[in-house]
């Protein structure tokens, strides 16, 4: 079946929002290509669940494309429409089925060496909608707050080496009740600004302090989930064949009741947190790992003022000779490591807060965790520079946000 | 009719020409040989034929963790050991499929392979190993492959119909010959060991143990099977037990052409940046090691020729359908583009080729070092080494 012979029945399956939002658009799904339809499906079907921002640019993009005379839309959509799919695709149920579709499409893309002029042609796409797309009002400048380095007394890796290309490397902040400095910088923070899903947490252990007015996430509360979903994954690399494709289905399929999860009465965070291990990669596995991508689709999907991430030490990756030797059985921390990774986790976080409105007003704080380094970020901390003064971190937070 | 030339008043060119015509020639006569037994073999590799050695820095390493400024911190061998005596490549551009077993493959065969990654097929086209043995009547013993895990069992050997089944490397697979070697006696820990590859999040099944396999590489190595556990469990990682196996078959069998493929840097795919940069680190160290040993070895010293590459880069921290160093997804180019480091005799040492190269080139260069065809490839030798 192709997207011209799509009918209202077509979303009989889909969640309530999701199944009215298809159906107001049928005509122009119908007239989309089978290369770029189950795209836009995808974020339909799971338009329920979807953070405010996400639903707003997917109904501006349905806007865009309905706006669109026929002969721009079949200009724009000329690339997708000239993808050469396998039958197997076609006769895929890309309808009701339209992430695993997409896998499938990938692939095959790569398969057939399509994917290059795919890509140029979906960030082209992209570009041109993103152009169109209302400009973000922030009542406040975005800030970034990354914090790493639990437990390490000291380390010879230079910290920081990307993120001080950016901001103000400060060499001698005074770290005594940092912690309890950026908490309270937070909380007037959230308190001023409030907003659905505007303010978030990370936290790679256990949350301990109480953070009104944001959306915590923490490692140590999905534990439960985490060993549902361990169990699933074993289960499929133990059979006596192992099926990637299909262990993406049996995970894609996961809802947080089949996870076992608290129906914590916020569905969309319910599902963004199962879908941080459903879909993430080494987020089962590792505590930095689950922090830095947890920022990521945060920032993507939410588009929120505020990200606060606070990485702890992850477990040891146990070398070979251990495993031989059935040394170390017990989860053990690796607290070097873990700063590494928080280090650059803080980069990347900073990154993703670049593709966002607001990019060159943004403000960002990366501390090495009861230390006296740390780098900030914000337009008028001069990239590149050193700043050897004391200095205490309300001073270093005030210049961060208010300079 | 062979062509004379007067080396005296010959071109470099001409002079290798005419080396490599000579080699060919006494090669072909070599017919006999795959019948030969493991010490006639060795014997016989004791000419001064040429050897290469390949390894495949893999699992996708990018230049801001190894030679970018940022990185040169992870690779302190290569950049003050091999560097030095290599012709360095900064440019070498993978335009096909960026999954570690179907790059390999295309890396091996000159050709872009186009089958799924995660397939347990053989490449499509004629391997190097099949050129190279079919060419020159090389017996098996003379081409070997040390690859990561079961996914790569195939790719010493194409479905080619003019090449294929007879004329391919020798596999081994050190983790599933490990995985023979403890089939009574392997905990649950050993499964993570099985992982096949990172970017299925897939552990291989454990594979019924191979005796034959496992005995004959217990022959090959004189050392019993219980010394090979004792060995690996002394080592820390997959690519370790590559490296020690690579060097056990040097010293044993002294192939002439010896592909070697690490991959603990494809741990990147969990997202712990720190294990991503030791697994760089052991790559550096275990190719310097690779090094020393072939300037260590009577059969190889002087006379083999040592290519260093990633099988390709991996995302880069901009792009924004990637997540930086963990995955290979975007095929932007820093997942595209890589390097690579040559080093033997006649290779100019400490020089710098930076023009674009790709990463089929590989196969036809190493035909014209060894004495081989490859007519199917679709790269083109790198004279820059030749």
């Amino acid at each position: 079946m192709g997207p011209a012979q799509l009918t209202v029945e077509s979303f009989k399956s889909y969640p309530p929002e999701a199944r009215a939002l298809a159906g107001a658009h049928l005509a122009l799904l119908q007239k989309l290509p089978l290369g770029f339809a189950p795209f836009l499906l995808r974020e339909i079907i799971v338009f329920d669940w979807k953070f405010p921002y996400e639903q707003s640019e997917l109904t501006h993009q349905l806007a865009y494309l309905t706006k669109l005379t026929e002969e721009q839309r079949q200009k724009e959509m000329a690339p997708f429409a000239m993808l050469k799919l396998s039958e197997k695709l076609d006769s895929s149920d890309w309808v009701n089925q339209p992430a695993q579709f997409l896998e499938q499409l990938s692939a095959h893309l790569w398969a057939t060496q399509q994917m290059d002029g795919f890509r140029a042609a979906s960030e082209n796409y992209v570009r041109k909608f993103n152009a169109t797309m209302p400009v973000e009002e922030l009542p406040v400048p975005r800030l970034g707050i990354a914090v790493f380095g639990e437990g390490v007394s000291g380390t010879d890796y230079k910290l920081f080496r990307k993120l001080r290309r950016s901001g103000v490397y400060f060499s001698r902040l005074n770290p005594a009740n940092g912690m309890e400095a950026i908490a309270e910088s937070l909380k007037i923070r959230a308190a001023a600004h409030s907003a659905p899903y505007a303010h978030w947490c990370i936290e790679g252990g256990a949350i301990t302090a109480s953070l009104p007015g944001f959306t915590c996430v923490d490692y140590d509360g999905l534990a439960g989930v985490r060993g549902r979903l361990s169990a699933i994954m074993l289960s499929a690399y133990e059979s006596t064949r192992f099926d990637p494709e299909k262990l993406r289905t049996t995970l894609a399929a996961v809802t947080p009741e089949t996870a076992g999860m608290k129906d914590s009465g916020d569905g969309a965070l319910d599902r963004f947190q199962l879908s941080l291990l459903t879909e993430g990669s080494g987020t089962q596995i590792y505590s930095t790992t689950f922090v830095q991508w947890a920022a990521r689709e945060a920032l993507r999907r939410a588009h929120p003022l505020t990200v606060f991430t606070h990485y702890t030490p992850r477990q040891k990756d146990r070398t070979m000779d251990e495993l031989l030797n059935g040394a170390q059985k017990k989860a053990v921390p690796d607290r070097e490591g873990s700063m590494i990774d928080g280090d650059m986790g803080a980069f990347y976080t900073w990154v993703n807060m670049q593709r966002l409105a607001g990019a060159e007003n943004a403000r960002f704080l990366a501390w090495f965790e009861g230390h006296s380094e740390a780098v900030a970020i914000g337009p008028s901390l001069k990239p590149g520079t050193e700043d050897a003064a004391p200095i205490e971190m309300a001073g270093v937070l005030k210049r961060v946000q208010y300079s | 009719m062979p062509r004379s030339v007067n080396l005296l008043h010959a071109s470099p060119r001409e002079v290798a020409a005419a080396i490599s015509r000579s080699r060919r020639d006494f090669l072909r006569q070599v017919t006999g040989a795959a019948l030969l037994a493991p010490s006639a073999m060795r014997a016989m590799a004791g000419s001064n034929a040429k050897k290469a050695v390949v390894v495949t820095f893999g699992g996708g390493a990018r230049d801001d963790e190894t030679f970018h400024p940022d990185g040169q911190d992870n690779i302190p061998k290569m950049l003050t050991e091999l560097a030095p005596r290599s012709t360095f490549f900064t440019q070498v551009v993978n335009r096909g499929i960026l999954g570690h077993y179907v790059a390999t493959a295309s890396l091996a065969t000159g050709v872009y392979e186009t089958f799924n990654n995660f397939a347990a097929v053989s490449p499509d086209n004629p391997t190097v190993f099949e050129y190279f043995r079919k060419d020159l009547h090389r017996p098996a013993s003379d081409a070997w492959v040390i690859a990561p895990s079961n996914g790569f069992n195939r790719i010493g050997e194409s479905g080619h119909r003019g090449y294929g089944k007879g004329f391919g490397a020798g596999v081994i697979l050190p983790k599933r010959l490990l995985a023979a070697a403890l089939a009574n006696g392997g905990s649950a820990d050993f499964n993570h060991l099985l992982r096949d590859n990172y970017e299925s999040q897939a552990f291989s099944p454990v594979i019924g143990g191979n005796d034959v396999e496992l005995q004959q590489l217990a022959d090959i190595f004189k050392v019993s099977v219980d010394d090979f556990i004792t060995h690996a469990k002394s080592l820390a990682s997959p690519d370790e037990l590559s490296v020690y196996i690579a060097r056990q078959l040097m010293r044993r069998l002294a192939p002439s052409l010896l592909w070697i493929t690490l991959h603990d840097i494809d741990v990147a795919h969990s997202g712990a940046f720190s294990l991503y940069l030791e697994g760089i680190r052991r790559s550096d160290r275990l190719c310097a090691e690779i090094w020393n040993t072939i300037q260590s070895e009577p059969e190889y010293a002087g006379k083999t020729t040592l290519f260093i590459l990633p099988d390709f880069g991996r995302d880069s921290d901009i792009s924004p359908g990637g997540n930086g160093f963990q995955h290979h997804r975007t095929g932007d180019p820093a997942s595209r583009t890589t390097w690579m480091m040559v080093l033997g005799p006649g290779v100019r040492e400490n020089h710098i080729v930076e023009r674009p190269v790709d990463s089929t080139d590989l196969v036809p260069t190493l035909g014209s070092l060894l004495g081989f065809t490859p007519n199917l490839c679709h790269g083109h030798p790198l004279p820059e080494v030749l």
